[in-house]
Order: C-alpha cells, then sequence, then structure tokens
C-alpha cells in the first residue's frame, strides 16, 4: 500500500517584486521573506494587498519582476510552474469537470513519471486520506462543496509536493463547515509534516490554523510572526486593527529602562515594555477587551461617559466618550448595571496594551 | 524542481525540428509538383536528379540553384548545441539567429529569383544577370521554411518569451505566419499591383487617375445624369441596408425578450437560414416574385392593367435580397444587446415612477445604444461585401464587388483597376470595422453584473407591442415566402412561362444510375458537389484547429503585442470575399507560391476566411471555462501543450463542433472569393449555381440550390443533436455570465457571420 509522504522544503523569497504588465504600482514590493520547511504559514491581508500574488509566484503561475525565490534553497525564479514541485488547491477547487474524482486525483501523478500501478495507489491513498475512499467513480458535479474541496486537497497531495499552496479554500464553504474543513486541514498538515503556504483574509482563520502569520498590507509587509505575537503585540495600528479590534491612542513615552516604558495616557501611568520606542510621542493600541468600565472615579482610572450600551448575547459592547477621544470596550459580564449617559471610570488591564508605531 | 529525465543530448523539440528542415533540404522535392505529391509517381520520375523533383541537397550538388546552398548549412546550425542545456544563453541566442537569418533568407530567395531571373532591379545590379530561374515552392520547401520558424520560436522560448513557454511561443509563431503570409502578403502585392500601369511599368499619377476616376465618385445621379460612382452607390446601399437590418434586428429582439410572445424558439430557429443559404438565392427568389416574369410583377399587372417593368433590377432589388438576407444576423446581436440590458436598471426606472414607454425610452433604449451601433456596422460590412446578390440583382446598379469580378474576368481584364476597386472597398470595410472595435470596444454599457441579478425584463407598452408584431410578422411571413418560392420554384418547369410541376430539375443535376463500372453519377451537378464536399471537408477542420489555437492564445495567454495579434486574426472578417479572391490571384499565380488552379488555394481560402469563426466560437466558450482549471493543471505538473489537450480541448468539444459544422457550411456557401479561384478541375457548387443563372437556367440553378438548403439544414440539425445530448458539467462560474452578456460583443451560439457575401 502506498503512503502519501512529505518532501517538505523550505520557501525563500529574496526582494521579490512583482508590476504586472503595464501597470506603475507593484502588486508585491520588493518583500523578503522566509518560511521554514514543515511548517503552516499564512498570508493574511485586505483584498489587492499583493498576497495572492506573493501565493502564485510560489506557484509559479506568475513570474517575479525582480528578486530571487527559493525553494529547498534551489533558484527556481524563472521556472514555470508545470517544472516547479509546488501544488496549489484553488478557491474555486478548479477540478476538472469532464473527469471522475479518481481521474481528478490520478492526473498530476501521471505526469510525475509514476507507473500505471504507483499511480493507481497513490490516487486511493490520497483519496483515503481525506476520507474519501469510496468517491472514485463520481463525477465532481456529483459531490458537495465539502467532498470537492477535500479532492482538491486530495490532488495537490498525491505528488508529494515540496511546498503546498492554499488559496482561500475555505471561502466557498459554509461557516461551520469552515471550522471542520480548516481543523483538517491542519491536522494533515502536521501529520505529514508539510510545507504549507495559506493564503486568507479571514483573520480567525489565520490564527487558527498558522504556525506563523505574515501579514500583508499595500504589497509589502506589514508583519511577521506567530498568532500570539501579532494578536498581543502588533507592531503598527494597521495590524493591530487587522487583527482584532483595538483602540488606538495617542500617549507619551515619558522614560525608558531596561526595555521597560513608563506611558503617560491622560491621568494613567502604564508600565509597558518599550519595544525599541524612545521617550516621546508614540502610539497605543489596547484590545476592547483590555479596558475596564468601573464605577466613576475608581482608582487608576480616568472619567468619561457611556455613549452607548449594547448587549450582543456573549458579552456587552461599550462606546465611551473620553478626554482622549472615543473609547471601544467589551465585557464579559453581561449583567453589569449600566445604562447610557451614564458617568464610568475607564481604565486599562495590565497586560495587554502596546506600544505600536503609527 | 521536478525531477525529470532526459536521456538526449539534444534538446528533443530542437532535435525535432532540425530533422524536419533537413528531410525538407535533402530528401523531398524543392518545387511544387504538377501532378499530386501523395500520389508518389514523383518518385519514378527521375527521383532525386531530375531538375523536377530534386530535393534541394541534389540541386546544389549538381551545381543548380546554388543559392538554396546557405539554407542547408543553417539547417546543421542547430547541432551545434549537442550537450547544452536550454537554460544557457548560447542557446536561445543561436537558435534565434539560426532562425532568423534562416526564415529571411529562405523568403529572400524565394521572392528574389522568380521565373525570370532576379526579381528586383537592385539584385540585378548586384550580382549581375542571373541565368537561372526558380518556380513555386513545394513540400522540401515548406518543411524547411516551418523548420526554421520554429527553431526561431524556440530561441525565442528559451530566452524567457511568455514564461518559456515552448508550445505558446510555437503557436503564437506559427499562426503570425501563416496570418501573413496568406493574409497580408495578398493584401500587399494587390496593393502593389495597383501601381502597376497596363503596359507593366509602375505609375502614381495612372493610380490616382483610376483611384479618383468618375466611375468610381460621380456624381452624376444627384444632378439628373443616369448613374453615380460605383463607390456611392456600394456606401449608399449598405447603409441603407445598416438601417433597416439594425432596425429589423430590433424590431424581432424585441418581440422575443419583451412581449411575452410564446414562439420565440421558433423565431430563434429563422436566424439560421443566413447560415445555410448561399448568399445569391435570396436574389433569385427576389427575381422569381419581382423579376419581368415574377409572380408577383405579373399578378399585378393583370390586375391593374400596368406594363411590367424590370424595376426590381438594381437598388430595390438588391435593398430587398440584403435585407432579407442579413436581418437575421442583427437579429441575433440585437438579442443579446436586448438581454444584455440588467432588468434591475428597468425596474429602477419603473420604480422611479417612469411608465413602461418612458422606461423603454430612457433606460432600456440608451443602454442598447453601443449594440445598435454595432449591429448597423456589422449590416454595412456584409453588404459591401455582398457578391451573389448585385451579380444576379444589380441590373445597371453597379457596386464595387461585382466591379472587381468584371475588371478581372471581363474582357478588359485589369489587373491593377481591380485591385483599386478592391482597395476603395477595403477602405469601406476596414474603416467599419476600425470603428467597431476601437470605437464601440471602449464604449461598453455592461449592466448584467455577475452578481445574482434577479428580476423580470418589463414588456412593452400595449401600443408600441402592436407596432413590433405588425412588422417582424410581415417580416417573418415575407421571408417565409421567399423560401417556399425557391422549394416550389425548383419543381416548376419554366418559370413565368410554365407552371406544371416536374422533377426535370434535379433529373438533370442529381441523377445516377449503373453502368458497367457500378455507380455512376449522371447529373450534371454532381461533379461540382462533390469537390465542394471534398474542399468544404478539408478546410472545416484546419479553419477549427487554427481558430481554436488562436482562441486560445488570446484567452489564456498573455503575451507583447496581443492586440496588434487579435487584430490581425480577426481582420479577416472585415475583409470582402472579393477582395481575397483578387488578391490571391494576384499573389498565388506565380513564384514562390504558385496555387492557382489547384484545389489548395480554395482550401486557403476557406480556411483564412472563415478563421475568425473558428476564432469567435472558441474565445466565446473558452472565457467561459474557469482559467483556474488551466493553472491547477500547470501546478500539477502538466505543461501547457499537455494541458491544452487534456483539459482545454475536451471541455471544448461543443465549440469544437460548432467551428466544424459552421466552417464547412460556410465554405459550402461562399461564392465572392472562390468565383476567381476555381478552376475546370475544381468547380465549386455556388459557382456553378452562378454560371447556370448567367445562361438563364433558373430551373436547375434552383433546384441545385436547394439540394444545398437541405444538406445543410441536415448538418446544422445533426450538430444541434450532437451538441445538446453532451452534457457536460461546465463550471459556470458566475463572473462568466457577465462575460457572456456584456451589450457590444457579439452573441454565442452560432456566429453572427453569415455566407461569405
Amino acid at each position: 500500500m502506498a503512503e502519501i509522504k512529505s518532501n517538505a522544503a523550505s520557501v525563500e523569497f529574496k526582494n521579490v517584486t512583482k508590476i504586472y504588465g503595464k501597470s506603475k504600482v507593484p502588486a508585491v514590493n520588493d518583500i523578503s521573506l522566509f518560511i521554514e520547511a514543515g511548517k503552516l504559514v499564512t498570508l493574511l491581508g485586505p483584498s489587492g494587498c499583493g498576497k495572492t500574488t506573493t501565493l502564485r509566484m510560489i506557484a509559479g503561475l506568475e513570474l517575479a519582476t525582480a528578486g530571487q525565490i527559493l525553494i529547498g534553497g534551489a533558484d527556481v525564479t524563472r521556472l514555470p510552474a508545470t517544472d516547479r514541485d509546488v501544488s496549489m488547491v484553488f478557491q474555486s477547487y478548479a477540478l476538472f469537470p469532464h473527469m471522475t474524482v479518481r481521474e481528478n486525483v490520478e492526473y498530476g501523478l501521471k505526469f510525475s513519471g509514476f507507473d500505471k500501478k504507483d499511480t493507481v495507489d497513490k490516487a486511493k491513498a490520497g483519496l483515503e486520506l481525506v476520507g474519501l475512499a469510496g468517491f472514485g467513480d463520481r463525477l465532481p458535479s456529483e459531490l458537495s462543496g465539502g467532498q470537492q474541496q477535500r479532492v482538491a486537497v486530495a490532488r495537490a497531495l498525491v505528488l508529494e509536493p515540496q511546498v503546498l499552496l492554499f488559496d482561500e479554500p475555505l471561502s466557498n464553504l459554509d461557516a461551520k463547515l469552515r471550522r471542520h474543513v480548516r481543523e483538517e486541514i491542519r491536522e494533515i498538515q502536521q501529520k505529514l509534516g508539510l510545507t504549507v503556504v495559506y493564503v486568507t483574509h479571514d483573520q480567525e482563520e489565520a490564527l487558527a490554523v498558522s504556525d506563523r502569520i505574515i501579514v500583508m498590507n499595500n504589497a509589502v509587509i506589514a508583519q511577521d510572526g506567530t498568532p500570539r505575537d501579532l494578536y498581543d503585540a502588533p507592531s503598527n495600528a494597521f495590524v493591530a486593527d487587522f487583527i482584532g479590534e483595538a483602540n488606538i491612542f495617542d500617549c507619551e513615552v515619558s522614560d525608558v529602562k531596561k526595555d521597560v516604558a513608563m506611558v503617560e495616557i491622560g491621568a494613567i501611568s502604564l508600565k509597558l515594555p518599550a519595544r525599541g520606542h524612545r521617550p516621546g510621542k508614540a502610539k497605543l493600541a489596547v484590545r476592547p477587551s483590555r479596558i475596564d468600565i468601573r464605577k466613576a472615579g475608581a482608582a487608576r482610572t480616568v472619567p468619561g461617559t457611556l455613549e452607548k450600551v449594547t448587549y450582543v448575547g456573549s458579552h456587552l459592547e461599550f462606546i465611551v466618550d473620553t478626554e482622549f477621544g472615543t473609547v471601544f470596550a467589551v465585557s464579559p459580564d453581561v449583567d453589569a448595571p449600566f445604562e447610557p449617559g451614564q458617568a464610568v471610570g475607564v481604565g486599562f488591564a495590565e497586560r495587554g496594551p502596546v506600544l505600536i508605531t503609527g | 524542481m521536478r525531477p525529470k529525465t532526459r536521456t538526449a543530448s539534444l534538446h528533443p523539440t530542437v532535435l525535432l525540428w532540425t530533422v524536419v528542415g533537413l528531410i525538407g533540404f535533402a530528401l523531398l522535392p524543392w518545387y511544387g509538383l504538377r501532378d499530386n505529391f501523395f500520389t508518389l509517381s514523383w518518385l519514378f520520375d527521375g527521383y532525386p536528379f531530375d531538375d523536377d523533383v530534386a530535393p534541394a541537397l541534389f540541386l546544389v550538388l549538381q551545381g543548380q540553384k546554388l543559392w538554396l546552398a546557405p539554407l542547408g548549412a543553417l539547417l546543421l546550425a542547430p547541432l551545434l548545441l549537442w550537450g547544452r542545456k536550454k537554460g544557457e544563453p548560447l542557446f536561445g541566442t543561436l537558435l534565434i539567429v539560426v532562425g532568423a537569418v534562416g526564415f529571411a533568407y529562405f523568403l529572400l530567395q524565394g521572392f528574389g529569383i522568380g521565373l525570370r531571373g532576379f526579381q528586383w532591379q537592385w539584385l540585378t545590379s548586384l550580382f549581375g544577370e542571373l541565368d537561372d530561374r526558380q518556380f513555386g515552392m513545394g513540400w522540401g520547401a515548406l518543411l524547411a521554411g516551418g523548420a526554421f520558424l520554429f527553431l526561431f520560436t524556440l530561441g525565442l522560448a528559451a530566452r524567457g518569451a511568455v514564461g518559456g513557454d515552448e508550445f505558446v511561443v510555437g503557436s503564437i509563431g506559427f499562426i503570425v505566419a501563416v496570418v501573413g503570409i496568406f493574409i497580408f502578403m495578398p493584401i500587399l502585392q494587390m496593393l502593389g499591383s495597383a501601381l502597376v500601369t497596363q503596359e507593366g511599368s509602375y505609375s502614381l499619377s495612372v493610380f490616382f487617375t483610376k483611384l479618383f476616376s468618375s466611375r468610381l465618385w460621380g456624381l452624376g445621379c444627384i444632378s439628373g445624369g443616369p448613374r453615380c460612382g460605383v463607390a456611392w452607390n456600394s456606401l449608399f446601399l449598405a447603409i441603407l441596408v445598416g438601417v433597416l437590418t439594425t432596425g429589423l434586428g430590433l424590431v424581432f429582439a424585441l418581440v422575443v425578450t419583451r412581449t411575452g410572445f410564446r414562439y420565440g424558439a421558433l423565431l430563434r430557429a429563422l436566424t439560421v437560414l443566413p447560415i445555410i443559404t448561399p448568399p445569391f438565392v435570396i436574389g433569385l427568389a427576389i427575381i422569381l416574385l419581382f423579376g419581368l416574369s415574377g409572380v408577383i410583377t405579373q399578378g399585378f399587372s393583370e390586375l391593374f392593367g400596368i406594363q411590367p417593368t424590370r424595376w426590381v433590377y438594381g437598388l430595390p432589388g438588391l435593398l430587398i435580397a440584403q435585407v432579407l438576407a442579413f436581418t437575421p444576423i442583427a437579429f441575433l446581436v440585437m438579442i443579446g444587446v436586448v438581454e444584455g440590458v440588467s432588468p434591475s436598471m428597468e425596474e429602477a426606472a419603473q420604480t422611479l415612477r417612469a411608465n413602461r414607454w418612458q422606461t423603454f425610452v430612457t433606460v432600456s433604449l440608451p443602454l442598447m445604444r453601443p449594440g445598435l451601433a454595432n449591429a448597423f456596422l456589422l449590416g454595412f460590412i456584409e453588404s459591401m461585401a455582398d457578391f451573389g446578390n448585385p451579380l444576379v440583382l444589380g441590373g445597371n446598379f453597379d457596386v464595387l464587388s461585382t466591379e472587381i469580378f468584371f475588371a478581372i474576368v471581363g474582357a478588359q481584364y485589369d489587373q491593377a483597376q481591380a485591385a483599386i476597386l478592391a482597395l476603395v472597398l477595403l477602405f469601406f470595410t476596414l474603416g467599419a470595422f476600425y470603428a467597431q472595435r476601437f470605437w464601440l470596444g471602449k464604449k461598453s454599457y455592461t449592466t448584467v453584473s455577475g452578481k445574482g441579478d434577479a428580476g423580470m425584463h418589463p414588456h412593452l407598452p400595449a401600443g408600441f407591442r402592436n407596432v413590433v408584431y405588425g412588422i417582424a410578422g410581415f417580416w417573418t411571413l415575407f421571408t417565409l415566402l421567399i423560401y417556399v418560392t425557391i422549394f416550389y420554384g425548383s419543381f416548376v418547369k419554366l418559370w413565368g412561362v410554365d407552371f406544371s410541376l416536374t422533377f426535370d430539375h434535379y433529373v438533370k443535376s442529381f441523377a445516377v444510375s449503373w453502368n458497367q463500372f457500378g455507380l455512376h453519377w449522371r447529373g450534371a451537378a454532381w461533379s461540382s458537389f462533390w469537390t465542394t464536399m471534398q474542399i468544404a471537408l478539408i478546410s472545416a477542420p484546419l479553419t477549427a484547429a487554427i481558430g481554436l489555437l488562436t482562441a486560445y492564445l488570446l484567452v489564456r495567454q498573455n503575451f507583447r503585442g496581443k492586440d496588434a495579434f487579435e487584430f490581425g486574426t480577426m481582420l479577416s472578417f472585415a475583409i470582402p470575399g472579393t477582395v481575397i479572391g483578387v488578391s490571391y490571384v494576384i499573389a498565388f499565380n506565380v513564384p514562390p507560391i504558385e496555387l492557382t488552379g489547384t484545389g489548395i488555394i480554395l482550401v486557403l481560402s476557406f480556411i483564412f476566411r472563415n478563421m475568425p469563426v473558428g476564432v469567435r466560437a472558441g474565445v466565446a466558450s473558452m472565457s467561459q471555462i474557469d482559467r483556474s482549471l488551466d493553472e491547477s493543471s500547470l501546478t500539477l505538473g502538466a505543461n501547457s501543450w499537455q494541458t491544452f489537450r487534456k483539459v482545454v480541448l475536451p471541455l471544448l468539444r461543443p465549440a469544437i463542433l460548432a467551428a466544424l459544422v459552421y466552417s464547412f457550411v460556410r465554405a459550402m456557401t461562399a461564392i465572392s472569393a472562390i468565383i476567381f479561384l476555381v478552376s475546370a478541375q475544381y468547380d465549386m457548387s455556388t459557382s456553378y449555381i452562378v454560371g447556370r443563372v448567367e445562361n438563364n437556367e433558373y430551373g436547375i440553378a434552383i433546384a441545385y440550390s436547394t439540394v444545398l438548403i437541405v444538406v445543410m439544414l441536415a448538418v446544422i440539425g445533426l450538430m444541434q443533436l450532437a451538441v445538446g445530448s453532451r452534457n457536460i458539467g461546465r463550471r459556470g462560474s458566475e463572473g462568466d455570465l457577465g462575460q457572456s452578456r456584456t451589450n457590444v460583443s457579439l452573441p454565442q451560439g452560432p456566429p453572427a457571420i453569415s455566407g461569405a457575401g
């Protein structure tokens, strides 16, 4: 019985730029990145940020205008898709409608020099791996969306590619199925130790599946780190706001000692990791859950007025007017007795607020 | 990188084309053979030493045609690449140089040395008088030329053109070369011959005298004289036909989409008529109805005691015939346009308190405007290019297309005059084509977007609807009358004189009997019928193949100069058949490409006349196939040729079938180009019929036309069955819907191009 193995390899971009046709604006502007073998890395960003272009350059569907792309240490910059050992799962799945599920899965194997028996065995193993062992003779049109998606994964997996690419693979599935399928993808990736590059614009999906996330914005990399890094310590306002929600405040760094900064915001002083900031004006990002709404006049708070209180089932949402602007906060305590117009005290959690660059 | 095993020490494709080129140079007869190559009789005619059948290598070794020697040397050059890899710069550069120099030299010697030594003065002055001469190129030359071309494209691919894809670069090179040789070169040669006087010298002044002669541009008819210039006649007729067909097309489209008319499918079926009807048949029917001895003319004269006249010959008859013939085309275009207007636009207008009439006038109609202009230009081009109807119905009303014909075949035999007339005609049609593409192309009011656009088209207001019904009903009945007349006329002994029914015409043309040799095709029409079938069957697959390949390059590939490429490949749509005919006669009557009188020239003219049909069919269905299918095939390790064969072609099966059938049918109904190109050996149905008309043998002409219509109806019917039963679950993503319903694009399905005019 054939087994699906992994030939995981690293991916490296060195100062890669892509400019389409006669356009002046680069779709990807001078980015460098390194993806270790066996990791699942997500490219995350709003539409038009260049994440899909980056993915297609790994696949060889677009050729870089400048820079160098290495897969497994070998330079593949000028190699077309056919000659790269990379498979891709498309957003639309791109299953060939005139072939059965088995023929779809065998398609790439036929061009990879496997003999007949290996081709059949590998395809069978691939379909088993995604739990579609009995579906080989069906046409793609006879499968549900989730099943089609798994066929697309099997078709890419059986080639044992150095890198497996996913282009928004869940966007055509309904919400419940999405969670299930993304867990399956992650499971297979970890079981086989595959290198996976995954494109999505859904930040929750990215946080859930990734070893590392590369956030892109305006054709450049905005931040590159683990899901926890990005959520807890966004390096700039874009990332703070794009991943989860964040209040961005102006603040003043009064003193930096041993990487600990004294931050003044209104009447409150906070001790925060300096993250390379020097004394002077700075910005502070605070997650809504890291803001406490207390009684007016409580210690270590600034006064504010409740504009809105919204009950959304699992928590309460507040909009508060304060001296440093409008603050958005949430509280899991849905029974707390707050009314619009009420005077409150706004405080910050010990951990949570982070200094960011504008 | 995918592991690839490569054992050959010369790149396999380079090896292939080098070998092909060397076979052409050293083994096959270099010059064209008088008799058929495939009979292989040349093998016993003194091959390989006799001059007529010798390969280039043997000619050179015998000390003849020494200018061919460098070609052989160049073909050996790629062997220098033994053991080198595709990535090395030398690899690509050498192939580019060998291919380009070889191909250029190949053309230069072909055109430079003709039947009387050097063709060009400067060559004679450079090298002195040449005693030798050469004839039309043959199979050897063809292979060698092809080899140089593809070595050149391989070189370009190796240097990274179009992502280094050999198949794509080769295909582009191939299409550019054949379109250049069989469309642009003949037109340019025709242009050149327009400058040649009867005496054979070049003269600009004679050219301008002819170009601006009053025969062409006279305005006599306005100032009360007998006739206007030919150019004005053509222009006037074309504008009238354009306006009327557009109006009628709009009326029919409104009936089908905006009135709740239940038999729209029947009306749509009528659009098939111009595709299966040889273009002059309508003219014939008009003569049967309104001619001097036509039933309606006779009926009127008996009823009112008026002397029957020949009023229908000329502008009135031509107008009726062309509007009848081309209205279905406008209808096809307008259906797409009318359906393309988003219902939600109209619904929005209605919710803003516009009534139905106001909605139609202020929203629907303006949104259709680019489509209307498009339909007008199509009608204009078709009318300009029409040759069959003016030939049978023109009378004293001369138009450009027939004038060209008479300049070539008439007593005057004035090639330059024909070329000049063809230039004027080409100027008009290209102008319209250019306007359609560049002026309208940018003005697309695509209102149906991809997102689920629910809603219904509102119905027309009642009064307007009745007018529309009236016009459409009248015209439908008239069209049916025409076809009934044709059918009935084929059984009538002598129209206008003796209306008794008979099978004589069919017996005379299509009789079959047995004799000692077996089945004997005794009827007079069989010979031309089988020739037509044969030529059509050969040209259809070639047309479809070249059309679909072009469509694939246009839809799926990006490369520099793609716009020019597209313009060039679609250009032949705007070149009237008569112009192609004249230019082929001028260009391919002399070496290096000597084809007149052969069946090949007919096949070639069909391929390049009908190529846009294949391209359109291919583009339409290829843009329905999601691009990610190709991409996923590429990422799965298939190269672009394998992707084309395994993924794109199977999904295109309906389009292939459609392209095959339409190019077959158009090859059977064409008249304008081939009337210049037929020969005694290769006579075609349509030219045979026109010959009968000129001899006043209307009975046979009509019977033969009826048979053609029935045959083609059967072919189309079979295709509909075949396509209908084939149900390929095509991924119709929502975005594609928008593409298929843009306002100015031509409709899908039957291409909106009628018989060859």
